[in-house]
């Protein structure tokens, strides 16, 4: 029991320093840039963020699933004090799929049209050795069930496109699950799905997660479903995480200007007055081709100053866990946005 | 004067069955894809719709676009029938806006000739004026004149969706069925085509029928809503009304799987079961009642017969009339 809690602390990924660069004809695109975080075993992180922003990309250097060209730099980017950066193809081949798996966005392009439902989900438990097939069928038909896929049996000898989209990323959500990883990368997985399934796919997400005391990586751009899923929050803009920490902290007392911007895009139900005019962003992300200074939010922020240009600091809470990067102080940002709303009122 | 109580648009009774083979050899059963639907557009108004992949509302939008022709029933555009105008004269009154920005246009045409074609398909103007007309529909929409010469793959996606929005606009259609505007684009992207929406219907008087899965967005843009189940409008009411007491067991589940962003809330469970029912198959009785929390045995075997009231319309044993 003790040596479970002392594993428990530890945490399974510890990422320090990530840097992606990639080599394009108009100079390097400095992608990632330099972030930082951990992640515990049964602990949700939900990385929040545009498109561009380079979560996906983040999530690919995970996996060790970037192309050739492209190298992520870190000081550190370890899983279960295995360092992923300097692991040999054979290692990262042993983790991908048994202990790290992801759930990618796309069922309609992810899952191979060639081959059935089940050879694909079976594929997983039988490449990476332990089980026969008999017992790999086994897994499969209980994994399907247990997404809530109907007939389960008889979905093994289908294909991909006898499947509707929502029953396609239930078969991804299972595929991930064979193997019972450790850390679950799902990046937009329920973003192409009904409400009403998305809600259960992510109930069922997080049982599953709470049984297997799996640590998960959730890569949206759902502010909805951050704040339901979300133990820990990053919020990721133009290839740097702007601000992190606890879920309530992040959705009480947001810090950056952009995630105040991004809360502000979106109507709530039951607070904003119906057909009001919304908040926006103005703008569009930078281009992070060549050298890349000061804050990247600064084209698009309402309290922009010459000083944006210049080393951005990090603030962090009192507590330790929420942080920030702005050269402003959370509360010379209060009083604009009560003026601004004021405004809108 | 009656001009104005004549419903912009209206569809009376409207069924759309295909025909659905199973396996190479199998025999064809059919398919109601719409189900008797009625429902009346006043000039103006906003009407959501609502509804799970495979409920009937991207066939409803077809069938209102002319793209498809119902089995049986009448759409009827100002009070005549749809079947007795020709397609040109009926896309100058009926526009779409489709979800997605990327394959919505065609990649190989610069912006001007994206926007312009429906001028040019019906016989509008010269160059010149087909130029100033471009031109000014950018504007509206909030793109710079510069952008005419750009192709598709040079924007992104919230400027694609405003050029699909100005190709709908450029003709001054009464009506725009919205499928999924907004829900291919980003947050911060979102807001900004959901207010160009608002403020273009204001200015030019346009009608809309709101199709989005995104119940907040609904809710912040309609001024009515219409739930689809299978093929059938099960609850239809104003938009406080839906919202503020929803009557059908099913509208009450879509609400509550709404995911606001209030962390203390945690995952709803909407108690619905998983699995949509086969439409080739569907359930005897109330169509709804297999996820229903509130079926009885009534449910099982007779199909509710729509309430029509003051508030709107219900289809729900637990609201017979």
């Amino acid at each position: 029991m003790s040596q479970n809690n002392s594993r428990q602390d530890i945490p399974l990924l510890s990422i320090n320093n990530l840097t992606i660069d990639i080599p394009t004809a108009a100079g390097t695109l400095h992608a990632v840039r330099g972030i930082s975080f951990d992640l515990k075993r049964g602990e949700t992180l939900c990385i929040v963020g545009e498109s561009g922003s380079g979560k996906s990309l983040t999530s690919l250097a995970l996996m060790g699933l970037l192309g050739k060209n492209i190298t992520p730099r870190a000081d550190r980017m370890e899983f279960d004090e295995v360092e992923l950066t300097t692991a040999s193809a054979r290692t990262m081949r042993n983790l991908r799929g048994a202990r790290m798996s992801m759930i990618f966005q796309e069922p309609m392009t992810s899952l191979n049209p060639a081959y059935t439902i089940g050879d694909q989900l079976m594929e997983a438990l039988t490449l990476h050795g332990s089980t026969n097939r008999k017992k790999a069928r086994a897994r499969a038909i209980e994994l399907l069930e247990k997404v809530g896929i109907t007939a389960a049996e008889s979905r093994l000898s289908q294909y991909p496109h006898q499947l509707s989209g929502g029953l396609r990323q239930r078969v991804m959500i299972a595929m991930a699950l064979m193997c019972e990883p450790e850390l679950i990368i799902a990046d937009e997985p329920t973003t192409a799905l009904d409400v009403t399934i998305q809600a259960q796919i992510l109930r069922l997400l997080a049982e599953l997660q709470r049984e297997m005391n799996m640590a998960m990586i959730l890569i949206t751009h759902d502010l909805g479903v951050v704040a339901r899923v979300a133990d820990k929050v990053a919020v990721m803009y133009a290839g740097e995480l702007v601000e992190t920490g606890p879920v309530d902290e992040i959705f009480a007392a947001p810090s950056h200007p952009y995630t105040r911007g991004l809360l502000r895009c979106i109507p709530l139900p039951g607070k904003t007055k119906r057909g009001s005019v919304l908040g926006t962003i103005p703008g569009i992300v930078p281009s992070l081709v060549g050298e890349v200074k000061g804050c990247t939010f600064r084209t698009r922020c309402e309290h922009a100053s010459p000083a944006c240009r210049g080393t951005i600091p990090l603030h962090t809470s009192p507590t330790g866990t929420h942080t920030f990067r702005c050269i402003h102080h959370p509360d010379d940002l209060e009083t604009d946005a009560v003026q601004s709303t004021g405004a809108n009122a | 004067m009656s001009q104005s109580d004549t419903p912009v648009l209206e569809l009376r009774n409207v069924t759309k069955t295909y025909s659905v083979k199973q396996g190479l050899f199998g025999k064809s059963k059919p398919l109601t894809a719409i189900n008797d639907v009625s429902i009346k557009l006043a000039r103006g108004e906003v009407l959501g719709l609502v509804g799970e992949s495979g409920c009937g509302k991207s066939t409803l939008a077809k069938i209102l676009l002319g793209l498809e022709a119902p089995t049986s029933g009448e759409v009827l555009v100002d009070g005549q029938t749809l079947g007795g105008q020709d397609r040109l004269a009926l896309a100058r009154r009926i526009q779409p806006i489709f979800q997605d920005p990327y394959s919505s246009l065609n990649p190989r045409k610069n912006i001007y000739d994206i926007i312009a074609l429906p001028l040019r398909v019906h016989g509008i103007g010269d160059e010149a004026s087909r130029q100033k007309s471009v031109r000014e529909i950018l504007d509206i929409v909030g793109l710079p004149a510069r952008v005419m010469n750009n192709y598709p793959s040079q924007m992104s996606g919230g400027q694609r969706q405003r050029v699909a929005i100005a190709r709908a606009l450029i003709m001054k259609p009464e009506i725009v069925i919205c499928d999924e505007p907004t829900s291919a684009l980003d947050v911060s992207v979102q807001s900004q085509i959901l207010n160009l929406l608002n403020e273009l219907r204001q200015e030019f008087g346009l009608t809309y029928l709101f199709i989005s899965h995104n119940l907040a967005v609904i809710e912040h843009l309609a001024t009515r809503v219409a739930v689809m189940y299978l093929g059938r409008i099960v609850e239809e009411a104003s938009v406080g009304g839906l919202f503020d007491a929803a009557r059908h067991p099913y509208t009450d589940a879509l609400l509550k799987s709404v995911l606001t962003p209030e962390p203390e809330l945690g995952i709803p469970d909407t108690h619905l079961g998983m699995s949509y029912p086969n439409p080739i198959a569907p359930p005897e009785g109330c169509h709804f009642h297999p996820r229903c929390p509130a079926a009885s045995d009534l449910c099982k075997s007779k199909r509710p017969t729509p309430l029509f009231d003051p508030n709107g319309r219900i289809e729900c044993h637990l609201h017979s009339p």
